[in-house]
């Protein structure tokens, strides 16, 4: 199809993404023309809804691939694990801006978004996450700023980052260890407004654990999608290797979840059925039973496909957590049911739609994924246009 | 020295007199259907609810410890020395931290505005300031509202119960609450169904504290943490080169 004397491609991704890039717009209009009441589900009752729920909690901690990755090369050597650095600093930097793309639609005044900076409240955990997460995304853009050094040529800007690599590591880690478990020290507040199941006071614990699991569930599952899509991801050995990582953590999670509700002696409660209850299951499931079972076969373990299933089921769980921690432990409290509206949900749907799309020209136009990429690619031609060039496509 | 209501519901009669006088302080519209409204919002601060002819005033429970001053990332919130807890729209950024943390889920959300504001009951600081009591006790008809000291609330509130053990259920709500709170209410009948949480629900702890005790481990934990991980970076950089060094040094007596 020719769009102003450009060949664009049809094809059912790109229609898929302009329908929630038009819903997502209407969405945002209505956000900031008629106020939070229009387009949210969001009531005095729920002043938390699907956005904080959704796309601050889970996006910081599907982004914590980052530090964990990091951390093992560069502080630990692990060596082997070399390649996949650019990927998860990439899906780190694009999550954390996602993730303040999303709160300026969800903050009620997003205009004095800085006001933090100057109206300082130390004994607000609120506080800490804001300027960690306003730090470390300054640090994660330093991380990944190479990448586009390199494709520029840039070499004396490339040689300063390098200099400063080690503190950028060092301070990425400490930055995220605060505001990953502070994420859930936020709940901390709260214990007479949530269901058992979820307040704990070990909710710091388990919101670190969860971004150490979640990050390497989602380098499996970006490098599985990206190979798919552009034939660009990571050896199998690497893959292999992140499964088994991802086996020891789902299971330390879930022995310390379990000595969590012996301990606060809600572990038979558990199984009686109850509207909290069926979310909790679901949520143990998809965290627990599938990629503890699927992980345990050494041949799951080696085979690219079922390892993304493990992973997809490990990411789906550690969001339906947060999401129960966030909402569904506060219904029997409020007394109804959180159900976000259309508007709502196409923001999101449009925010997690922008990180598939800023995630693929990177890895199309940068070197992330360094090994396949050298014999994937030409040189740009430098008068390519957009129309011209090969095109991402969202997932395959 | 701090102030504080006490609000006495086998005195209340229902003449919601607090509610016209709080809407006239706040200049906030107030006719015949805000009156009838049954829940606080961002148009009605307090309000005085009904329940098989038992009577009951809900309005900001003013803290001793306030879990909203707490949780403010810009200090939006203040418990000021006379006892209110206020708010300053001038630094809030609309987070709603403090609607989700208040254990009596007392701030309302300007949902349908643009630049929207918390709203709560402030207890008049304005006039506090100038040694009235607030609007509300002023208007009550009663005296099912009063104004005053704590303490000396405390001291009425319990004298009440013992000259009249019959006329009320052993409770002062609000004096152990979260800590204590501000506004201090007896009354004939549970506080639970007019949405007041019961004691054993949300305890004698005050709030902040829960997030407190984490909060406190930062400034060792950073420090601490900064160290170990520039340590064991330093340990295993340093290994790498020494394998290096002593690698090359191998290759040249081998050379030799």
């Amino acid at each position: 199809m020719k769009i102003f004397n450009m060949n664009i491609k049809v094809t059912f991704w790109r229609i898929l993404f302009v329908i929630i890039m038009v819903l997502g717009i209407y969405s945002t209009y209505v956000r900031y023309l008629k106020g939070l009441g229009a387009v949210s589900a969001m009531t005095d009752q729920f002043p938390w809804g699907l956005w904080i729920a959704f796309d601050c909690l889970c996006g910081i901690m599907l982004a914590g691939g980052a530090f964990c990755i990091t951390g093992a090369v560069y502080i630990f050597h692990v060596e082997r694990l070399h390649s996949i650095v650019k990927p998860t600093v990439l899906t780190a930097f694009l999550g954390y801006v996602l993730f303040i793309v999303g709160l300026l639609f969800d903050l009620g005044r997003p205009w004095y978004i800085w006001h933090m900076i100057i109206y300082q409240n130390l004994h607000s955990v609120m506080f800490e996450v804001g300027m960690c997460v306003m730090t470390y995304t300054t640090v994660l853009f330093l991380e990944f700023l190479p990448n586009v050094l390199e494709r520029f040529h840039i070499n004396w800007a490339i040689k300063v980052v390098k200099f400063i690599y080690p503190v950028l590591i060092v301070l990425g880690i400490l930055l995220s260890t605060l505001h990953q478990s502070s994420l859930g020290s936020l709940f901390l507040i709260v214990p007479e407004k949530m269901h058992p199941f979820w307040a704990t006071p070990a909710t710091p614990f388990f919101f670190f654990l969860s971004a150490i699991a979640c990050g390497i569930a989602m380098t499996i599952f970006e490098s599985t999608i990206s190979s798919r899509a552009f034939g660009r991801g990571l050896e199998r050995s690497v893959l292999v290797e992140l499964g088994g990582a991802l086996y020891i953590i789902v299971m330390v999670i879930a022995l310390l979840r379990l000595q969590d509700y012996v301990h606060r002696g809600v572990f038979m409660s558990i199984f009686h059925p109850s509207y909290e209850a069926y979310f909790l299951w679901a949520e143990l499931v998809l965290c627990f039973v599938i990629p503890l079972v699927m992980l345990s076969f050494k041949k799951v373990r080696t085979n690219p496909n079922l390892l993304y299933i493990a992973a997809l089921s490990t990411i789906l769980g550690f969001v339906t957590n947060r999401v129960n921690v966030a909402l569904t432990s506060m219904e029997a409290w409020v007394g109804y049911h959180y159900m976000p509206k259309w508007t709502e949900v196409s923001i999101t749907i449009m925010i997690c739609a922008m990180g598939f799309f800023c995630f693929s020209l990177a890895v199309n136009y940068l070197p992330i994924f360094e090994e396949e990429h050298k014999h994937a690619s030409a040189p740009l031609d430098p008068a390519a246009r957009i129309g011209d060039v090969p095109q991402p496509e969202l997932v395959h | 020295m701090s102030k504080a209501i006490l609000y006495d519901a086998t005195m209340c009669i229902g003449c919601k007199q607090c509610e016209d006088a709080c809407a006239k302080q706040n200049q906030l519209p107030y006719d015949d259907k805000v009156a009838a409204e049954t829940v606080q919002s961002d148009h009605k601060y307090t309000v005085v609810l009904t329940r098989n002819d038992k009577f009951m005033r809900r309005l900001c429970q003013h803290c001793e410890h306030p879990a909203c001053v707490s949780v403010c990332p810009v200090g939006a919130f203040q418990k000021t020395p006379e006892g209110p807890v206020v708010y300053d729209v001038k630094k809030c950024i609309g987070c709603r931290y403090c609607m989700l943390a208040c254990a009596f889920s007392v701030p309302k959300y300007e949902w349908q505005k643009l630049n929207p504001r918390v709203r709560k009951c402030i207890m008049c600081p304005d006039r506090i300031a100038k040694g009235q009591p607030t609007a509300c006790a002023e208007a009550c008809p009663t005296g099912a509202t009063k104004f005053g000291e704590r303490e000396d609330l405390v001291r009425e509130a319990q004298d009440r119960i013992r000259q009249n053990p019959g006329n009320y259920i052993d409770h002062i709500y609000g004096l152990n609450e979260v800590g204590g709170t501000g506004v201090l209410m007896l009354s004939s009948v549970p506080f639970e169904p007019f949405g007041l949480p019961k004691l054993d629900r949300i305890g004698e702890t005050p709030l902040p504290e829960y997030t407190g005790r984490v909060m406190k481990l930062m400034p060792d934990f950073i420090p601490l943490w900064g160290l170990i991980l520039g340590g064991v970076y330093w340990v295993s950089n340093r290994r790498e080169e020494v394998a290096e060094v002593e690698a090359e040094e191998r290759a040249q007596r081998g050379g030799k």
